[in-house]
């Protein structure tokens, strides 16, 4: 199963009002290292599903959540809990890098 | 977790080097194990057009061509797994290759982990992402009409200018001699079609700014005189380093770090003897072959790995056939 989409429109209901934790990979069609991290983030949506919410938001789509946030790079992932940014990795993260974060909070 | 199977070949890394290998070794029918790191790709997935790949009269993406390599490997037999090797024993005739608790043994190894970008030593790490960045390719967009300092002076330096350059033009670059060691025509469309200034003989000595980059200090070099720059994006492109830190205490490195090969060795080597009779991509342990960036400390081209990955390649399959003498 591949991560959800978040869009402008729907990240505050989705994400911001989640009742689960959930992981953003903020990212662009034309970014390589976007590329690395998208099936690795696509995989953890799977294994993760019960326990947190993986999602992408197009930083070319939804401008707006992407300046609300100071992404400056990508790819940039952050993980939200109750509303609140609680932790963000910058550039290429890896398998292990996102796992980490994922289980801080699972 | 040991596999007990003994196979022919596990190619460390998946970029031009390692994917041309395991091509030449699908091939041949050695059924290569490719672990291509989590980075599969490599450099090239930080690009965007490629214009000196041959083959490709309209340039291709980087991204584009990996791909196509993999595709290529693949449709051979080569097994690619998108795996980080965390540890190697080469000290017996069974090379050994560990991915975290799982092992895999080989008769021969080849090297091609390729090399990272290199940092200035000004600490500028601490604000990636808030205003740093090493990939113009990815990052250039969100400095539009911004203030912002390249620092470097060879090809990719002047790729990552030419690419901002479409965003901002507040854009200066910092070099920290008096010019550039990137080719000509890269050169011309930096200084002479874009007319980026250059701030010359200056070295990079901090990056400031607590949440965000907010200014930059730099030094000249020949007068010693600092000075503190508002910036909001710096982009570093000084060069790479290569990815050997795995091999340290079991495959000779030379002082920089790249693993050093026959072709690479400082020892008194016959060397025309061991192009004709020996393995040129030989690392200083035998069954151990190395290719690409990680052992190029000079020409550092995507088609010159390539060209690499198929000696290393060749290289392997004359030591399983018994031919190295």
């Amino acid at each position: 199963m591949a991560a959800i989409h978040f869009s402008d429109a729907d990240f505050e209901e989705k994400v911001l009002a989640s009742s689960l934790p959930v992981l953003v990979d903020f990212y662009a069609q034309w970014c390589g290292p976007c590329r690395m991290a998208a099936p690795i983030i696509d995989e953890l949506s799977e294994t993760y599903k019960d326990k947190i919410l993986i999602g992408k938001v197009d930083v070319d789509a939804s401008v707006a959540t992407a300046a609300k946030y100071g992404v400056q790079s990508i790819p940039t992932v952050i993980m939200f809990k109750e509303g609140k940014e609680i932790e963000r990795k910058v550039g290429f993260g890896g398998r292990g890098g996102y796992e980490e974060m994922i289980k801080k909070v699972s | 977790m040991a596999n007990e199977t003994v196979r022919n070949v596990i190619i460390i890394g998946g970029a031009p080097a390692g994917y041309t290998a395991a091509i030449y070794l699908s091939r041949a029918t050695l059924s290569p194990l490719l672990l291509a790191g989590e980075k599969a790709g490599g450099q090239l997935m930080w690009t965007t057009l490629v214009e000196n790949y041959p083959g490709f009269a309209n340039g291709v993406q980087g991204p584009d061509l990996m791909q196509q390599m993999r595709d290529q490997a693949i449709k051979f037999g080569t097994e690619v797994k998108n795996e980080d090797v965390t540890k190697v024993d080469f000290s017996g005739q069974v090379k050994k290759v560990w991915v975290g608790e799982t092992e895999y043994l080989a008769k021969t190894v080849i090297i091609s982990l390729g090399a990272s970008p290199r940092m200035t030593g000004a600490g500028e790490e601490r604000l990636f992402g808030r205003g740093v960045s090493t990939c113009a390719t990815c990052d250039a967009a969100f400095f539009k009409g911004k203030t912002v300092y390249v620092v470097g002076g060879g090809d990719s330096a002047m790729e990552d200018t030419l690419t901002l350059s479409m965003y901002t033009n507040k854009l200066t670059i910092i070099h920290r001699k008096d010019s550039f060691k990137a080719s000509k025509i890269m050169q011309d469309r930096v200084l002479l079609t874009k007319k980026v200034p250059v701030l010359w003989n200056t070295e990079l000595v901090e990056v400031i700014g607590e949440t965000k980059l907010e200014k930059i200090k730099v030094e000249d070099n020949r007068t010693g005189e600092t000075k503190e720059l508002p910036a909001e994006g710096l982009f570093v492109a000084v060069g790479h380093m290569p990815n050997s830190d795995l091999f340290k205490g079991q495959l000779e490195l030379d002082q920089m770090g790249y693993i050093v090969t026959n072709m690479t060795t400082s020892k008194p080597t016959n060397n025309q003897e061991v192009w004709l009779h020996g393995a040129p991509t030989q690392t200083s342990v035998p069954g151990v072959f190395a290719s690409g960036d990680v052992v190029d400390l000079r020409y550092k081209q995507a088609i010159t790995a390539a060209g690499f990955g198929c000696m290393a390649a060749l290289d392997a399959e004359k030591f399983l056939t018994g031919a190295l003498e």
